[in-house]
């Protein structure tokens, strides 16, 4: 009984014509396309974008060349040179992230004991020419100026649960 | 007079490309030019107002032979040095077998069997005159039998090919197509229903 | 002279009046089957360019024409240059015989849908060609999956076909219509049903598309037989498909739907279904067209791609078998002079 049924199952199509009723629903029913330009996706506070390098508010700069975030670096994009300054504190001399490299997982962010290099939620850059991509100390550290306020307001909201 | 035109046109690149069928060295090309060769056999036999025979012609020797023939000959890596050893060990016997079917085309295309004055020059017919249906009575009343002994020919030539081709090797892991399309979902999944455990 | 250079322009007049509206079907067509795949998605679909990106198709075509035709390092030029030509000219050959309408056709020859299936054999060499030319093994694995596909479903296709001729009585496409002639129930689509069925899956299976779209299967072999093809000879690949598939949409509706014929026709009365919207008409095929091609793009959506094995089997051991049985009930009910289909001849 069960098998001519299912023969009979088969050659009725039923399921094809059960999967085409289903698909033929979801075309008539609401879009979840987001339009880009005009219309953006929400972002999370804690949004893994381009890098940053923060300073302290009295001006200076949170990284102290511990290269940890270069050791735990799976894809091997940073590359730090350390000297001592003439106060001598440790200060890096070299801090290049090479973004062709860069995957994005935030474990950099992760490792820094100070909160110096940090992901920022800016997503729409882009490089013209060869040699842009590597993201010196001086932009890193020029983006972290620019963003201070959220970048703040963000690992504030995340402090909680770290 | 256009007509003429055309036909030489098709003639001379059926000539052609039979000729090229032997003299091409690549295999794939040969079979390329048959392919052309029938195509413009078909062509003048559209000519001659015998167009269910050259649809059929394309159909069957174009459209699924020499696929066939292609499909087989693009598989083989065919290394063309050894194929032009031992031509004049074979020399003899080919040109024994050339110069009889040369001999035995001068018989049939002579004009005391097959010239004009025996079958005579095909007539022209009117617009709405089918060969289809013509051909179709006469190869069910007239040539009945001859028609039905040649179906009954293939058909054991098609089951001898398969039962010479087809072997059971037993130990292999082939996969059954049947069985596993007739697999209902409630063969392979249960569901189940519970509840969600509270957290401790 | 001059008459039969008349008779030439004449020719070419209607050659193009079919040609240039298909090719720009054929467009619009891959605009549409973006969107309908889109919608049922859940997406939007092109909307950039143009309102609603209704000229997305314009967009594509510049493209395609203005980029570079790439030709593999130990292709065979000659080869692989004629392989689009050969799938576009097989594809668009087919369209000489297609009736529009009562008397609206090209060339009205008796063999019509024997002409039609052998030009639909002939499109498998520019597959083959093309992936035996590329010298690369995607090409050639794509080429041979189609050909063998192609081959396999032609056979129930063509027995199919048979069926249609047997129930209409005529190889003549406008005469298969004509056929049907009476009302809904005359049409070949229930008398015929399986044959229908079958030959909306062998139409698929034949221009290897979605769901049996394993020539191109781009997770297996990448995009099979056109893999090495770019820019305008991809594009004459692309026309030769679509123009395919609307061609084979296009016969369904003739052969089994009753091509221009009305569907209210001997449901109202006879004085109602004169005019031009509710009579027999071209409409009526344009929208019986339209919809299988809708079904085609309904299908891409819906089902995922067939297994290569399981393809070789429903083409040789399912629909086979079953065309062959049909032929037979088909033939008793021919003898039988079965009312309201088979007692007419």
């Amino acid at each position: 009984m069960s098998k001519t049924r299912g023969w009979l199952k088969s050659f009725l199509l039923v399921e094809l014509f059960r999967g085409l009723m289903l698909t033929i629903r979801y075309m008539f029913s609401g879009k979840f396309t987001v339009r880009y330009p005009e219309e953006k996706a929400p972002q999370s506070p804690r949004f893994r974008g381009l890098h940053a390098l923060r300073r302290y508010p009295n001006g200076e700069e949170r990284c102290i060349a511990c290269k940890l975030c270069e050791a735990v670096c799976p894809a091997l994009a940073i590359t730090i040179d350390s000297e001592p300054r003439k106060d001598g504190t440790r200060r890096t001399s070299r801090y290049d992230i090479d973004l062709f490299k860069c995957i994005f997982c935030g474990f950099c962010e992760e490792a820094c004991p100070v909160d110096s290099i940090v992901e920022t939620r800016i997503y729409e850059y882009h490089f013209e020419k060869r040699g842009e991509q590597i993201m010196t100390k001086d932009k890193l550290l020029a983006i972290g100026d620019r963003y201070e306020a959220q970048i703040a307001s963000d690992r504030m909201q995340d402090a909680l649960y770290r | 007079m256009a007509e003429l035109v055309v036909f030489y046109c098709f003639a001379a690149i059926l000539v052609f490309a039979a000729f090229r069928v032997i003299t091409v060295r690549n295999p794939v090309h040969a079979a390329l030019f048959l392919v052309l060769a029938f195509f413009s056999s078909a062509c003048v036999w559209i000519l001659l107002e015998a167009e269910f025979l050259a649809i059929v012609l394309v159909l069957v020797y174009v459209g699924a032979v020499m696929v066939l023939f292609l499909f087989v000959v693009m598989m083989l890596d065919i290394n063309l040095a050894p194929l032009r050893e031992g031509f004049t060990r074979y020399l003899g016997l080919g040109a024994a077998v050339a110069v009889l079917i040369v001999a035995q085309l001068l018989l049939v295309l002579g004009s005391d069997r097959f010239g004009l004055e025996r079958v005579g020059a095909p007539v022209r017919r009117a617009a709405d005159y089918s060969n289809t249906e013509e051909l179709g009575v006469l190869l069910y009343t007239v040539y009945a039998y001859p028609f039905e002994i040649a179906a009954v020919v293939l058909l054991v030539a098609i089951i001898a090919a398969i039962s010479l081709t087809m072997r059971r090797r037993p130990g292999i892991k082939a996969q059954n197509p049947a069985e596993q399309v007739a697999v209902r979902r409630s063969d392979r999944v249960r569901l189940v229903k519970m509840r969600s455990e509270s957290r401790r | 002279m001059i008459d039969s250079l008349v008779s030439l322009a004449w020719t070419v007049a209607k050659v193009l009046a079919i040609l240039v509206p298909l090719v720009l079907a054929v467009a619009w067509y891959t605009f549409a089957e973006r969107k309908v795949v889109g919608y049922i998605q859940v997406r939007m679909g092109p909307n950039r360019v143009g309102p609603r990106g209704w000229l997305q198709p314009i967009a594509d075509g510049i493209k395609l024409v203005l980029k570079e035709v790439i030709i593999p390092a130990g292709a065979n030029r000659f080869l692989f240059v004629l392989a689009p030509v050969i799938a576009l000219g097989a594809a668009l050959a087919a369209w000489a015989v297609v009736p529009f309408g009562e008397g609206l056709v090209l060339a009205d020859i008796n063999a019509g849908l024997l002409y039609i299936l052998a030009m639909t054999s002939v499109g498998v060499y520019g597959v083959i060609i093309a992936g035996w030319a590329s010298n690369s093994k995607y090409a050639l694995l794509g080429a041979m999956r189609s050909a063998a596909q192609i081959v396999a479903y032609e056979i129930a296709m063509g027995f199919a076909l048979v069926v249609v001729l047997m129930a209409a009585g005529s190889l003549n496409l406008g005469e298969i219509v004509n056929a049907q002639d009476g009302s809904i129930l005359n049409w070949f689509w229930l008398p015929l049903l399986p044959m229908f069925v079958v030959y909306i899956i062998a139409g698929i299976a034949e221009t290897n598309r979605a769901p049996f779209d394993v020539a191109e299967g781009e997770s297996e072999i990448v995009a099979g037989f056109h893999v090495e093809y770019s820019g305008m000879s991809f594009l004459v690949f692309f026309l030769a498909e679509y123009a395919n598939m609307i061609l084979i949409s296009l016969l369904i509706s003739i052969m089994f739907l009753g091509g221009w014929l009305s569907p209210f026709q001997g449901i109202f009365p006879d004085r109602f279904t004169e005019g031009f919207p509710l009579g027999p008409g071209p409409h009526w095929l344009l929208l019986k067209t339209l919809f299988f091609m809708f079904l085609y793009l309904w299908l891409r959506a819906t089902f995922p791609r067939y297994r290569y094995d399981q393809i070789m089997r429903l083409g040789w051991k399912v629909f086979i078998p079953l065309t062959i049985v049909w032929i037979v009930v088909v033939g008793v009910a021919i003898v039988l002079d079965v009312p309201p289909w088979f007692d007419g001849a």
